[in-house]
């Protein structure tokens, strides 16, 4: 018998993790175009985990949740091909817009779609690793008033309590949270399955809802203003000097630091 | 020495630049061996300036390096053998420089090593007359194509196999030969290279679908296409295949590709001997079991991983085994073998079915090697680490052999072996600046290779001829083989520049 808690996760399409960054010519972005791009890793975690609550029997349906342009939808094939049962789709294709997205923007979606949806569990990263921000499990939950438990590594669910393990600066903290709450993933968490191919076929059949913001009522309009993206200063090479005295000149006169 | 003096005379005639540096440290070379290569030396040229400008005008003056940094790193492999310091190090960009870099060193008879990622265990890849050494791993990176409906890819040198797994991970496939060291797929080719997944996936030769070479006059070859089978020609692939960088240069490789497994599940157990473990390996082989791993490893080798990775096995042979399938294939597989592991003896039958488990499992397997150095220390202290293979019916003798010997010897010598495939390392550790312990290991290597060879096995299962075991060529495969082999050779390499000194000599 399945267990009947709805569990949903979000899934972010980023730029592989392997590939190397290179700046836009234009010096307001990344270069994205044909560049290989995988779910966010923490959120790969993230799937994971709500599959391990499924097959534990404490979980049901599965959603998986991407906001982006269409190409999202293949991230969001991979989370069924690793075993969730539906995906939601946020469709935005204006760039520009979709450039100018923060944390805050994505956690309000996420509140709409959990008034609708009525989820026990929200999974989420704890951060993407293109944007690092760290700030929108934290966001829903303040959105929902909901408990939160980020960094979690380690989580186990006891009728409407989750008990949770995270990672904190000093070490592990043990807490216990009520059920629904709002659950950020972090890297010891558990390792990913693969996609296997059978899977990867039966993803193909399962549904996929598109959804457009404006619909759930959320204002898109930015509240950044990107200014200028350019590559970290290049590394020079260190020089050598021949004695003491010609270190103290260079130090003083050229590096201008004594 | 009349032979060195000859030398300098000769570089001195003909304005040659410098010549190869041979760094003395101990080496396990007869003293036969160091004259057949000073002799070949005198076939060879040192690189003028003339010849570095030619090269630095192909790959760009920035991808040609003779500073000590560079050539000292490309002077040995992970191998024992002796470093030896190449003339200079090019780094070709893509296949049409390797044909230009080569045709070059072919007119100017210079010799020249196709390097990857300079992991190999045998010395294939250290420069033993100097000259130049091809790195095709550091720009050569790009994965040409993957063909996820074909289950193919073609990779570049610079493409180790983790690197292409990470590429394959969301696609339902994976490449399963998965020797010691993150290998450079191209390397492995050229090794015919092998891992724990042998027993089920086989090993490079049978998965290289086709290589783009590039031979020493510069000619790009490819020696086939993306069909499962074909009867067009010769086969040159499997030619190239543990060719050792000694028939020409590969600078692409198509390999097969594999559909992850649904399932798996690690299992392991402890046996009161090595007898009853090896046994036990081979009965599960011989039910045909289809077991996706299978490994074994003596006790020394389990006390090294235990203290290495803070473990607490058994301190007694054991198999670590794993199964790959559905979840009623692997289930049935297991107890199927929980069966047999009962009959031999085996006790403490575990199994791991989640990742995290199965992880740190293969974990300890795969760190066996460094674990090694736990079991003795001190600066001087290296491991020799060699690999023959037999027909499974006569393992368990071969092993058990092999271990009375290192018994013997008095060296540490813990056993690690893809027991599936009758193939099995030892590690001798053995402290460098003792020259007798490296004739007691030598002594150890050549009884246990010729011991293989008598059993219709293998001086090398999977590690390749390198340097070390050309002497065993000859016992093992007849001399008019090993001919034939000089002939080929010859035929693809007639000036011999393509990594001289290596399978077998001309002397």
């Amino acid at each position: 018998m399945a267990g009947s808690m709805k569990v949903l996760v979000g899934c972010k399409r980023v730029i592989d993790y392997a590939v190397k960054i290179r700046v836009r010519p234009d010096k307001m972005g990344v270069v994205t175009d044909g560049v290989k791009h995988s779910m966010n890793p923490f959120d790969e975690i993230a799937v994971e985990e709500a599959i391990r609550l499924r097959e534990k029997k404490i979980a049901g349906e599965l959603i998986a949740v991407s906001c982006g342009p269409k190409e999202c939808g293949e991230t969001l094939r991979t989370a069924l091909a690793m075993g969730f049962d539906r995906g939601i789709h946020v469709e935005i294709n204006d760039r520009q817009l979709y450039e100018t997205l923060t944390p805050l923007h994505i956690a309000k979606i996420f509140a709409k779609l959990v008034e609708k949806e009525k989820p026990g569990l929200v999974i989420l990263g704890k951060q993407a690793i293109d944007g690092d921000c760290n700030q929108t499990g934290q966001m829903l939950a303040g959105l929902l008033k909901w408990p939160q438990a980020s960094f979690t590594s380690k989580l186990s669910i006891d009728g409407d309590w989750a008990h949770i393990t995270r990672e904190v600066d000093g070490g592990l903290e043990n807490i216990k949270v009520a059920l629904p709450a709002v659950v950020t993933a972090d890297l010891r968490l558990n390792e990913p399955r693969y996609a296997t191919l059978p899977n990867i076929m039966k993803a193909k059949k399962k549904p996929v809802d598109k959804v457009d913001p404006e619909q759930l009522g959320v204002d898109l309009s930015p509240r950044i203003h990107i200014i200028k993206v350019e590559d970290p200063p290049v590394r020079e090479a260190g020089v050598k000097v021949d004695n003491v005295d010609e270190l103290i000149d260079r130090l003083k006169n050229e590096a201008g630091v004594i | 020495m009349i032979l060195k003096n000859l030398i300098t005379v000769r570089a001195a005639l003909n304005g040659r630049k410098h010549f190869a540096n041979v760094i003395q440290r101990t080496s396990l070379s007869t003293i036969s061996n160091r004259q057949q290569l000073d002799l070949l030396k005198l076939d060879y040229n040192g690189i003028t300036d003339s010849v570095h400008d030619q090269l630095a005008s192909i790959v760009g003056s920035e991808n040609v390096s003779s500073s000590t940094a560079i050539l000292e790193q490309h002077s040995h492999d992970e191998s024992y053998h002796s470093p030896v310091l190449p003339d200079t190090v090019v780094f070709p960009g893509s296949t049409d420089e390797v044909s230009a870099v080569l045709r070059i060193c072919n007119e100017q008879r210079l010799p020249v090593v196709p390097w990857g990622t300079g992991t190999g265990l045998e010395g294939g890849a250290i420069p033993s007359l100097g000259g130049v050494v091809m790195d095709l791993g550091k720009r050569m990176t790009t994965i040409r194509s993957i063909n996820e409906s074909d289950f193919d890819a073609t990779v570049e040198p610079g493409v180790s196999r983790m690197r292409l797994n990470d590429e394959l991970r969301a696609t339902g496939l994976w490449f399963p030969m998965d020797p010691g060291a993150d290998a450079s797929v191209c390397g492995m080719a050229a090794t015919s290279a092998s891992g724990t997944n042998a027993v089920r996936y086989q090993t490079m030769k049978h998965n290289v679908l086709s290589l783009e070479v590039v031979l020493a006059n510069g000619s790009i070859l490819r020696t086939g296409g993306r069909s499962r089978k074909t009867s067009a020609g010769f086969d040159l692939t499997g030619l190239f295949v543990g060719s050792e960088g000694c028939l020409g240069a590969i600078t692409a490789a198509t390999i097969r590709l594999h559909p992850q497994p649904e399932r798996a599940v690690a299992a392991f157990s402890a046996f009161p001997s090595i007898r009853n473990a090896v046994d036990a390996a081979t009965a599960i082989m011989q039910c045909a079991i289809p077991v996706a791993k299978i490994e074994f490893m003596d006790e020394d080798m389990v006390d090294a991983v235990n203290r290495f990775s803070d473990l607490e096995n058994s301190i007694k042979p054991t198999l670590f085994i794993e199964f790959h399938g559905s979840e009623v294939s692997t289930d049935d597989d297991l107890s199927r073998t929980a069966d047999i592991v009962s009959e031999f003896g085996g006790a403490d039958f575990t199994f791991a079915k989640d990742v995290e488990e199965r992880s740190r499992l293969w974990k300890a397997r795969h760190s066996a090697l460094y674990a090694c150095k736990t079991l003795r220390s001190g600066p001087n202290i290296r491991y020799i680490m060699t690999d023959v293979c037999v027909p499974i019916s006569r393992l368990s003798e071969c092993l058990t052999r092999t271990k009375e010997d290192i018994l013997e010897c008095g060296l540490p010598g813990p056993i690690v072996g893809h027991v599936g495939d009758g193939n099995f390392h030892v590690i001798l550790l053995v402290d460098r600046s003792n020259s007798d312990e490296m004739d007691i290991a030598t002594g150890v290597i050549d009884r246990m290779c010729h011991l293989a060879i008598s059993m219709e096995g293998t001086c090398t299962g999977e590690h390749g001829i390198g340097i070390g075991k050309q002497k065993f060529l000859v016992h093992q495969l007849g001399a008019s083989t090993v001919d034939a082999m000089r002939n080929l050779k010859s035929t693809f390499d007639p000036n011999h520049i393509m990594n001289p000194g290596k399978i077998f000599s001309f002397t």
